[in-house]
């Protein structure tokens, strides 16, 4: 667990240990490669999407009609003779709790998974007043017994391999334990049973606090939960007020989704409903004393926050962690500060504080896996960024981030800092551009700036081009005598001054099918960037610009037909992220503009539907394997179009396990976590390389820079290009 | 209670339960009638090996004792098997006073009261701290399913979920398949808190 206070530094120092640890590495990789095949399976047959959005309409209406749910609850559950409890705090509710076991004579504790426990660090709090407090849950119990946190929401212990297990087991039992998991968990079982017996409470938390009937809902597999509610003579439930739903029927239309994306189960071995003290013979009374804990530790707050209550939408499945490709390289532990996975990156900030959660919130790529299967309907990555953009307005903005907002909302200052930028680097261009012979751009750098820290080294980083786009757009364009369609083309500012020979790539096949090209000079860089680094007004002051620049003086944008960008990232950007950002201000002009923008594949496949063989170039029929943008596939829900086109241009389309998977870029993640970035991008390279392809085709310049340069860096026999490269290269 | 259902959807029900509970490892037996229900439940009793005991114990057993826990039969049936295991001395059959035995039971027998066939799901009313206990200490769990007692999917039976979960004190119970941990490596293991073998005889006239 984080320490708190820590600095940006010894988190990236976590991060490389975390990178070193093999064994972790392998276990975090074999996961996510078995994660995705078994929630695919669980759900086959069924509409996820509709499924996703039920369960976030439900959990949607009952935030917003939390308080009347609760107050129902608690008068149904007192009429049940359960004692309920309003815990405001984190503190408050572990007083409350000790309070309960003190009053009750309880000694020995059993305790069952809870999340909402490990929120307040409620054990501590018992052991700290003499009580014994033991998890039996058994990852839990194992992560009890390291003195460590869980490293995942629903698998605690997911970071430790069976001999980890084995040593700790015979530490705890004296004898020598086999590394056999069968045999580590009859250990377990034995170890813990008397534990059961002799518990005075028992604690849990719930999946579900059903207003209706008063009735709680634990999920469980390991059928701790029931020893947990039926041997001991006091039962607590600490549920977080977020839980509450309106009905039985809600939720169990949850349930088709928790156990699914949570571990790939149709649903878990038990699915426990208690309403009030159930028998329990060794009472005087025959029943369980009962208490309920509702905690809301900033809940309440979130709620009312009109971007933010949607947080709450959580079902606590963990899904997000499971598909994130940072996770996947570092684990929970540093991916996480109690609250593992994207949700924890946001939730952190509310529950734990702008100082545990200040590093974390940078350690996202922003490829949106995350809210592709969150079974709540989050859109966590968006929520990262404002939470990004919250803690720096809170804290203060570090000098490079501002100094790139700075920069970013002048234009003109930023393009002349490119290309001065050129000049500075001339001396360390290398011309050589290694196994890619047909790649003609300027080079790469062959030093770093001074400004990167050697750690940045870990791909080729290309340089900045003599000529940018906008200087060479006036002699590309050729008048188009009755043209199918106008296009405005929107550059983004890597295609403009890094890799111009994209556009112009792309602006011979326009001139092959009778585009008419326009190119506003106005136009700036999407604004992604300052959105990334936590600048949101100077993302805004630039998605203004751009919406002027890009209307060329008409109202609706409907001088072109299109607004067509070769870069994935601008093209979602400009469609959704835009809109969201200035919905205070051009909410209209915002929509009507989104509307028009496509990006390039969709373009030339769906829209024009060039046919086979167009433009193939002399070396087709290679082995191609694509690398899907996040901003592609998840930002725009495109996934075929490049599969067609790559086809068309006479090359074999290959398929790759990990094709939608990101590469590391993500903008400024890649420059602020270097040697993650460095790991996803290995990993990447290693599916690409072990589909037999040898060429890589892409949709986004940024991720032509991490893959080609890291292609050439780790010298893979490799070409990596942008697909319009591909259909059009140049002659 | 529900309404009653055609024979083809019963028929299908069946199936689909029978085949979703073996996904998650149940076994799953079909038998004609009660008394069949009650001899296959004393030939699985009669294959199961020894106890382990969870807690030391202080006297040594006959290795070829087995405890036998019926909590939830009604009178009727429990006089039934108490018959059945007249000829075996070594089966201890008990209905109570499970706490006695935190080391374990060899088996639990328990009618369901419902199936969901979706998800292979047993779903019992757990009211009775016996019935409770004798689902969680047995080592292998039987539980007897009517057929007509099956449906389609939990959403579609909410009304009688509804009616069992609303009253005060109740404890209710969705069992799928034997108790089961991946805690470890992702590894699946089945038997950890809970029994090690669930078996659901499902009982065509009821």
């Amino acid at each position: 667990m984080a320490e708190t206070r820590e600095s940006l530094t010894s988190y990236k120092h976590r991060l490389g240990d975390a990178l070193d640890n093999r064994f972790l590495r392998q276990a975090m990789d074999k996961f996510a490669v078995a994660y995705r095949a078994s929630r695919e399976n669980a759900f086959a047959g069924m509409d996820v999407a509709e499924l996703i959005q039920q369960v976030a309409d439900i959990k949607a209406a009952a935030i917003d009609d939390n308080k009347a749910l609760l107050a129902q609850f608690v008068t149904k559950a007192r009429a049940h003779g359960i004692t309920v409890h309003l815990a405001d705090t984190a503190e408050d509710a572990n007083r409350i709790i000790g309070e309960i076991a003190q009053k009750t004579g309880s000694k020995k504790i059993v305790k069952s998974k809870s999340m909402t426990a490990e929120e307040t660090h409620l054990n501590k709090w018992l052991e700290n007043l003499g009580l014994e407090v033991t998890e039996t849950d058994l990852g839990e119990w194992i992560v009890q017994l390291r003195k460590e946190g869980p490293s995942h929401m629903v698998m605690p212990a997911i970071h430790l391999s069976r001999f980890q297990v084995a040593d700790l087991f015979s530490d705890v039992t004296g004898t020598d334990q086999d590394a056999e998991i069968e045999r580590l968990v009859k250990v377990a079982r034995k170890e813990l049973r008397e534990k059961f017996v002799q518990a005075d409470m028992g604690i849990t938390g719930a999946n579900y606090a059903l207003a209706d009937t008063g009735t709680i809902g634990i999920a469980t597999n390991e059928g701790n939960a029931r020893l947990v509610t039926t041997l001991p003579k006091v039962h607590v439930a600490l549920v977080g007020i977020d839980k509450l739903l309106p009905t039985i029927a809600d939720a169990l239309t949850v349930n088709r989704i928790l156990p699914k994306n949570a571990t790939g189960q149709a649903i878990t071995s038990y699915v426990t409903w208690i309403t009030g003290p159930s028998e329990c013979k060794t009472t005087p009374s025959g029943k369980r004393e009962m208490h309920i804990v509702f905690l809301d530790n900033g809940r309440s707050n979130i709620a009312a926050d009109p971007v933010f209550s949607q947080v709450l939408q959580c079902v606590r499945c963990g899904a997000c962690a499971n598909v994130c490709p940072v996770y996947r390289m570092v684990g929970g532990h540093q991916m996480g500060h109690i609250y593992i996975g994207a949700i924890g990156l946001i939730t952190t900030y509310f529950f734990h504080g702008l100082e545990n959660a200040k590093n974390l919130v940078q350690n996202c790529t922003n490829c949106g896996a995350c809210k592709a299967v969150c079974a709540g309907g989050i859109d966590l990555p968006h929520l990262i960024k404002e939470i990004h953009a919250r803690i720096q307005d809170e804290a203060g903005h570090p000098l490079q981030s501002l100094l790139l907002g700075k920069v970013l909302k002048n234009r003109k200052l930023f393009h002349r800092l490119l290309r001065t930028a050129y000049l500075a680097q001339k001396p360390v261009i290398d011309k050589n551009t290694g196994p890619a012979p047909k790649e003609k751009g300027p080079g790469f750098l062959r030093h770093l700036p001074m400004i990167f820290s050697s750690d940045h080294n870990f791909r080729r980083l290309p340089a900045i081009a003599r000529v940018p786009f906008r200087d060479r757009f006036a002699r590309l364009n050729r008048p188009v005598e009755n043209p199918r369609f106008t296009i405005a083309l929107f550059s983004g500012c890597v295609q403009d001054f890094v890799y111009p020979e994209h556009l112009e790539a792309a602006m011979r096949g326009f001139a092959q099918h009778n585009i008419h090209v326009v190119f506003p000079m106005d136009q700036s860089c999407c604004g992604l960037p300052a959105v990334s680094m936590g600048e949101t007004s100077a993302a805004r002051d630039v998605a203004l610009q751009n919406l002027d620049a890009m209307a060329m003086g008409c109202t609706n944008y409907d001088a072109v037909h299109y607004i067509v960008t070769l870069c994935a990232s601008c093209a979602s950007h400009l469609r959704h992220g835009v809109p969201k950002l200035v919905r205070d201000y051009a909410p209209e002009k915002a929509a009507a503009f989104a509307d028009k923008v496509v990006p390039f594949s969709v373009f030339m496949n769906d829209i024009l539907g060039i046919a086979p063989e167009a433009g193939a170039g002399a070396d087709a029929g290679r082995k191609t394997a694509f690398h899907s943008p996040c901003h592609l596939c998840r930002g725009l829900g495109v996934h075929d179009s490049p599969h067609e086109l790559i086809e068309k241009s006479g090359n074999q389309y290959v398929p790759t396990d990990e094709e939608e998977t990101c590469c590391g870029f993500g903008g400024s993640f890649s420059t602020t976590f270097p040697a993650v970035s460095n790991e996803i991008l290995t990993r990447k390279l290693d599916d690409v390389t072990g589909s037999g392809a040898d060429l890589l085709v892409t949709e986004c310049p940024g991720c032509v820079l991490q893959l080609r340069g890291g292609a050439v860096k780790q010298g893979r026999k490799l070409t990596v290009c942008h697909l319009a490269e591909l259909l059009y290269p140049s002659s | 209670m529900a309404e009653p259902t055609t024979g083809r959807k019963k028929d299908d029900s069946a199936a689909v339960f029978t085949q979703k509970a073996s996904l998650v490892s149940a076994c799953v037996h079909g038998v004609k009638d009660w008394a069949a229900a009650l001899d296959k439940t004393l030939a699985l009793l009669a294959e199961k090996p020894p106890l382990d005991p969870q807690v030391p114990s202080e006297k040594k057993t006959d290795p070829s004792a087995r405890i036998l826990a019926a909590p939830n039969l009604d009178h009727e049936r429990f006089r039934h098997l108490s018959e059945k295991c007249g000829p075996y001395p070594h089966i201890q059959l008990i209905r109570d006073n499970l706490r006695n035995f935190p080391g374990g039971i060899d088996m639990g027998v328990t009618t369901a009261d419902y199936g969901i066939a979706d998800t292979g799901t047993l779903v019992i009313n757990s009211n009775e701290e016996e019935t409770r206990l004798a689902t969680m200490l047995c080592e292998v769990h039987v539980a007897i399913l009517g057929v007509s007692d099956i449906r389609e999917t939990a959403l579609s039976m909410t009304g009688e979920l509804a009616a069992l979960t609303r009253e005060k004190g109740s404890y209710t119970a969705f069992v799928t398949g034997a108790s089961r941990t991946a805690d470890i490596e992702r590894v699946l293991a089945i038997g950890v808190h809970g029994p090690l073998e669930l078996h659901i005889i499902l009982v065509e006239d009821d």
